[in-house]
Formats: C-alpha cells, sequence, structure tokens
C-alpha cells in the first residue's frame, strides 16, 4: 500500500476576526467559526492530486485535537482521503509531543510521503513537520511551492528568502507545503455523503505511547500595540512636503 | 547563567544580516555570553565577519564540503552537537532558521519558541501569534536547552565594532545522504535587499499587471529603495515570490513603507507592523490600509506614481 499521510490542524478560520480575552489568558474561540488550517488544506489537496496521479494508492488524514476535530476531519474525507484517524485530546499539547504523536502513526501506517502545512495560522509555530522528519530520521523540505514524485525521491521547490530552490530527497519524506503549491479544491453535497461513510479511527495520546507533555507556560497573551492614527495628504505635493519634513526622502 | 549559541545565516561567502540581529536579541539576556557557529564549506569570511560583531565572545567554525549548501537534515545534528554546554541555541526566524532549528530543537528533545521579538527575562520571551493579532508571552522550562528563532524585524543588527576568537572545531556527528541540493534561481536585482532596506515600495493587485510593475521599480530606483509586493501581486505572477512582505513572506521593518495599490489586509499589515512610517497609496478611500497607514493619500496610483517620481526629482 502506497500511503500519504497529511496532517490537519483544527483552527480559528482565518477570516475571524482574533479578539484577546479580557483576561490575557488566550484568545477568544468559544462560538468562531473553526476551520482545516489553510496550509494543511492544500498539503491535503496535494496528496489527492498524487494518488489521483496514480503514484499512491490511499491517503490518510491525521489530526491531534479535540472531539470537534471529527468536523475537520470528515471535511478532509469529503476533499477525497479515503480514510482518518483523530488522536483525541483536550491538551494543549507542544509541538514536539504533537511530532511524537505523528511519528508514532507514522511508524505504524509507514506513509512513503507525509504532508503537513508550513505553519498553523493560530499559534503560528511552524514545527511539527521539521521534528517530525527528525524524529524518524528523514529527509524533509519546508515551504514547498512544487513537488514532484519519481523513481523513490520527490523533487521539491522550496519558496525562500531569496527566491526559489530545488531540493531532492530520497522517500520517505517529510514535507512542508506554501501557499503557492495548489488551490485546494471545493467539497461537493455528495462527497460529504460520501464522507460520512468513510473510516474515521478515535485514539488517545496514549495508544502511541507518548505523554501529552504540557506546551511552554503562558504568562500572558495581549492584543499587539496599535498604530496611531495617521494623517490623509491630499495631492502629491503636500505627500512630498511632509516626507522631506520627517527626513524620508 | 546563560550561554547562547547562535546558528549564523550565510549564503555560502557572506555572513547575513539577520545573525547581527539574532545576536541583539541574545545580549538582552541579563549575564548572556554569546558565541556564533558558522558551518560552511569555505568558513574563513563569514566567521571574521562574525568575529566582528559586537557582545561575540567566540565563534566556531564547521568547515566540511558538506555544509555547502543548508540542508537542515545536513546541518541539525551538528549544530545540536555543537549545542552540548550551551543554555539556549538561536536562529533567525527566516526561511532558513525556520527550516533548520525546529529539526535542531526535535533532536535536543524540546519544542521550538519561534519568532521572539521581545526579551522579558532569559527563559520568558514575547512572540506573535495569529499572524501577529495576539502577543504571546511564554516561559520555557529552566533546565531544558531554549532553542529559538529570532524575529529578525524585532532586534536592530549588532555593531561590526567587536573581534571575537574564532575556533575550529568538528562536532563529529553523522550526515545523512538522503537529501540532495540541486539549484537555486533568485533575485540578485542590483537594488537594496528587501529583509534589511531603510526605504521599502510595495505594489499589490491594484498594479493589474506585470509590465505596470515597472512604475513601482522606477519609484523604488528613485529613492534607493527595495522592491516588495503584496501576496495578491505575487500569486498573480507580476512578480516572483521573494518580494513577498506579509505574515507568509518577508517581515520588514524599514524606515519608510510604500504601500501602493495595496488594499491592507490583516496578513500583509503583519510583515509591516514595525515599519517606521507607513505611506498608502489607494484609490479606495476605504481600504483597510488607511487605518494603519502614517501618511495616506487617496486616488489613481497611475497618476499619482509617476507624479511623486517627477516631484522627487
Amino acid at each position: 500500500m502506497r500511503r500519504i499521510m497529511v496532517g490537519v490542524k483544527r483552527v480559528v478560520d482565518y477570516n475571524v476576526r482574533i479578539r484577546v480575552k479580557p483576561d490575557n489568558t488566550g484568545v477568544i474561540t468559544e462560538g468562531v467559526k473553526m476551520s482545516i488550517n489553510p496550509f494543511d488544506e492544500i498539503a491535503l489537496e496535494q496528496a489527492l492530486r498524487i494518488k489521483e496521479q496514480g503514484l499512491a494508492d490511499e491517503v490518510l488524514a491525521v489530526s491531534i485535537g479535540p472531539a470537534d476535530t471529527q468536523q475537520q476531519l470528515r471535511t478532509a474525507l469529503a476533499m477525497g482521503a479515503d480514510r482518518a484517524i483523530l488522536v483525541q485530546t483536550d491538551a494543549a499539547m507542544a509541538p514536539l509531543s504533537i511530532a511524537r504523536v505523528f511519528q508514532k502513526v507514522a511508524e505504524a501506517e509507514q506513509p512513503f510521503l507525509t504532508l503537513l502545512g508550513k505553519q498553523a495560522i493560530d499559534e503560528d509555530n511552524g514545527q511539527t513537520a521539521q521534528m517530525l522528519a527528525a524524529l524518524l530520521d528523514r529527509p524533509q523540505a519546508t515551504s514547498c511551492s512544487k513537488v514532484d514524485i519519481a523513481d523513490g525521491k520527490a523533487t521539491v521547490t522550496r519558496e525562500v528568502d531569496s527566491g526559489l530552490e530545488t531540493l531532492e530527497v530520497d522517500l520517505p519524506a517529510v514535507l512542508s507545503v506554501d501557499l503557492r503549491l495548489n488551490e485546494p479544491r471545493y467539497v461537493k453535497l455528495p462527497d460529504i455523503m460520501k464522507a460520512k461513510k468513510k473510516p474515521l479511527d478515535i485514539k488517545s495520546v496514549a495508544d502511541y505511547g507518548v505523554t501529552e507533555g504540557a506546551a511552554f507556560k503562558t504568562v500572558k497573551v495581549d492584543p499587539p500595540p496599535s498604530r496611531q492614527k495617521g494623517i490623509i495628504v491630499k495631492d502629491v505635493a503636500e505627500l512630498v512636503g511632509v516626507l522631506q519634513q520627517k527626513g524620508l526622502v | 547563567m546563560s550561554k547562547i549559541l547562535i546558528v549564523a545565516e550565510h549564503d555560502g561567502g557572506k555572513l547575513n544580516a539577520s545573525t547581527a540581529k539574532s545576536v541583539t536579541c541574545a545580549a538582552r539576556i541579563p549575564g548572556a555570553t554569546i558565541d556564533v557557529a558558522v558551518l560552511a564549506a569555505d568558513a574563513a569570511a563569514i566567521a571574521a565577519a562574525a568575529a566582528a560583531l559586537a557582545g561575540v565572545s567566540k565563534v566556531l567554525v564547521v568547515e566540511n564540503p558538506a555544509n555547502k549548501e543548508p540542508l537542515s537534515a545536513v546541518l541539525a545534528p551538528q549544530i545540536a552537537k555543537l549545542a552540548a554546554g550551551y543554555t539556549h541555541v538561536f536562529g533567525p526566524s527566516t526561511t532558513f532558521g525556520k527550516d533548520v532549528m525546529p529539526r535542531v530543537a526535535a533532536l535536543l528533545g524540546v519544542s521550538q519558541v519561534s519568532d521572539i521579538m521581545a526579551v522579558d527575562g532569559s527563559h520568558t520571551f514575547k512572540r506573535p501569534i495569529y499572524a501577529g493579532n495576539a502577543i504571546l508571552t511564554v516561559e520555557a522550562p529552566a533546565g531544558a536547552p531554549v532553542v529559538a528563532t529570532v524575529r529578525v524585524a524585532s532586534f536592530e543588527a549588532a555593531a561590526a565594532s567587536g573581534s571575537a576568537a574564532i575556533e575550529k572545531v568538528d562536532p563529529g556527528a553523522a550526515l545523512p545522504t538522503h537529501t540532495r541540493f540541486v539549484s537555486r534561481s533568485g533575485a540578485s536585482t542590483g537594488r537594496p535587499d528587501l529583509q534589511s532596506a531603510a526605504k521599502v515600495v510595495s505594489g499589490g493587485r491594484a498594479l493589474g499587471s506585470a509590465e505596470n510593475f515597472k512604475l513601482i521599480y522606477s519609484l523604488a530606483d528613485k529613492l534607493g529603495a527595495a522592491v516588495g509586493a503584496s501576496r495578491a501581486a505575487v500569486d498573480a505572477g507580476y512578480v516572483p515570490n521573494d518580494l513577498q512582505v506579509g505574515q507568509t513572506g518577508k517581515i520588514i521593518a524599514p524606515q519608510v513603507y510604500f504601500a501602493i495599490g495595496i488594499s491592507g489586509a490583516i496578513q500583509h499589515m503583519t510583515g509591516i507592523k514595525d515599519a517606521r512610517t507607513i505611506v498608502a497609496i489607494n484609490k479606495d478611500g476605504e481600504a483597510p490600509i488607511f487605518e494603519s497607514a502614517d501618511i495616506g493619500l487617496v486616488g489613481d496610483l497611475f497618476t499619482i506614481v509617476p507624479e511623486l517620481e517627477k516631484a522627487l526629482g
């Protein structure tokens, strides 16, 4: 079985305006729309395309999170994943503990390719893929904008600060994906119905022999400092005047 | 007593400015000793530049042909070995550091503190979450190494006034061969580097085409500025990806930032939060960019930009 494993994180939808709790313990997540992390959706889309090219037999979506994460995994199944595993926990797990769970799932499921988003848009940590690759002692490539699979290797293009970098990695490998890799497909109604019948296994963190491992201690969460309200100038002459006054041109 | 190792970023020949900014971040930890690790194929010039950074005690040099390209799977086991005896290991939160540092953290058995924007203590740091819509203060456990990336836009570069000792070392790590460098394509445009430029001129979707983006390049050249772009402009193919400014592009802190035809999506604003002055030019007076701009001008960029360039002499 040529299997691709995809990581799926449940996050606050990217359109939600984030508000910090008045007691500074976190951000308000009650009653807000939750979605698949957009980068993970791109990872899943890539896995589906690789399968559709005949280069994989099964796409496995894996998530670690609370019971409600089943919603996001059902969406992943509706997009086309063949089966899903929810490693259910209410703990706010540290990135390394998350990577250790993925490691155990990977050891059990033996994917030839693992695709993850380059970061989750909630905590913006950007660690899981690299940590998983380290724990499995496998190649990694982060921020991929192009992925080609052939002859037991992946040739990937990465978006880096200086432009684009191309690497060749032996499979199995762990890749994290960037925005321009693809545009995820829309889910169609019949696929949502079909997804209800696809297997979604619920496991616990303990099933994989991993301790939940607390994240760093949150001292507090603050809203960002706001910028002072600026001025509107009426024309170019006034703009240049203000810029010159500030010594900026 | 904090003993900090900073992983130097370089392009094979020159030290990247992100290293000097990481040194400044490390120096905020009271009583810290700061060493820099240079892993390269040919390290002499890079190590000399690192040794000149004020506040650095020692530069550890690992010269190995395998370190010619920055392959994280190759670098991380060496860095993890060098980390022995250090309380902190820092790298820049650039695409280089974001790639390698979590791998180092996993090898050392810790999670990483990503994107340090302020230092509150030896184990307490501020970092942005939710695209900078909230600032998290975290405390890493004492007794375990702190592996972190430094949000370089939050720190000035350390001065080049030091003279640290340079020491060649052999970390003795087994290096994998499963990851191979193929090629790199990138912008050597002759313009200032976007990440460190004092002035930046950025264009958005409203430019409408790659051809029209010449207006932005022309104004930038007049100002001696670097060129940036919104994600929309990059996605539309007007400019290459390395010009993208924002949450998933570059985070920058220029003296002045010109946002031209950019609506100001939150993901873009994340990238320019630390700009000293933001100038917005947009024909939509209701665009969110005007909420954050220090100076706004409402109007048609195709008229205003050439006029501005002319007015600048």
